[in-house]
């Protein structure tokens, strides 16, 4: 299982935080995983077609290119804006 | 080092003398606060929502400050973010950094800012009367970072 989390527009806009998934088994990269949430429907579809998301796999920002494996923790989010 | 993500505002002033407190080699403390505009854009604003990715975000503004020590010679630093509801005029951050000379405490306090802005994992929304907006990220911000990534070399 992997654990995926939603920030800020895309939690609401996926209308979820967080879920549990079986990480598919085509799915090696955040890339795949972000074009196998795309097919999820309409939502989905523009969330993760936008091209400003970022990700942080284990809660370390990576590149899309970035290996994921089984009990991981993958968050999407948009650029962030603290301070 | 001390980093707190908290909903409760802070007093700088009593951040800022325990950040030296007993600690003679400490020549100079350059602190920031960010506060809460009351115009973003040209809209007015009248509440701003801070969301964070707890664990994360601790883990980001602990890297920022080690980046910093290894840059600038730090004795000690601190950072304090706020989360939750908002109101203009509010306390959001707090960044102070110690250091024997002022120079390094300057230059550490802008740099730890400017990471924090760009890669510390918060989020805010801001409420204009009846509408909501997720604040958009600057370009401007970007820059800055690039800045230091070409002072190093």
């Amino acid at each position: 299982m992997i654990t995926i989390l939603y920030f800020a527009r895309l939690r609401e806009n996926l209308g979820q935080a967080s879920e549990n998934l079986a990480l598919p088994s085509n799915v090696k990269n955040v890339e795949q995983l972000r074009l196998w949430l795309q097919q999820r429907g309409d939502a989905w579809q523009r969330e993760f077609t936008k091209n400003d998301i970022r990700v942080a796999v284990n809660q370390e920002m990576v590149k899309f290119n970035a290996q994921i494996k089984d009990d991981d923790e993958i968050a999407f989010f948009p650029p962030v804006t603290g301070g | 080092m001390k980093i707190k993500i908290q909903t409760e505002d802070f007093d700088a002033g009593t951040e800022i003398k325990q950040l030296s407190n007993g600690n003679l080699q400490v020549g100079a403390i350059v602190s920031f606060i960010g506060l809460v505009r009351d115009i973003n854009d040209n809209a007015k604003v009248t509440e701003i929502v801070l969301e964070h990715y707890p664990g994360m975000t601790e883990k980001a503004l602990v890297k920022i400050v080690d980046d910093a020590r290894a840059r600038w010679a730090i004795v000690d630093a601190l950072v304090i973010h706020r989360i939750g509801r908002l109101l203009p005029n509010e306390q959001i951050v707090l960044v102070a950094v110690a250091s024997a000379h002022r120079r390094d405490a300057f230059d550490a306090c802008e740099f730890i800012m400017d990471y924090l802005k760009t890669h510390a994992p918060f989020w805010k929304k801001e409420s204009l009367g009846e509408k909501e907006r997720w604040v958009e990220a600057k370009v401007a911000d970007e820059a800055l970072i690039e800045r230091w990534q070409q002072k190093k070399d």
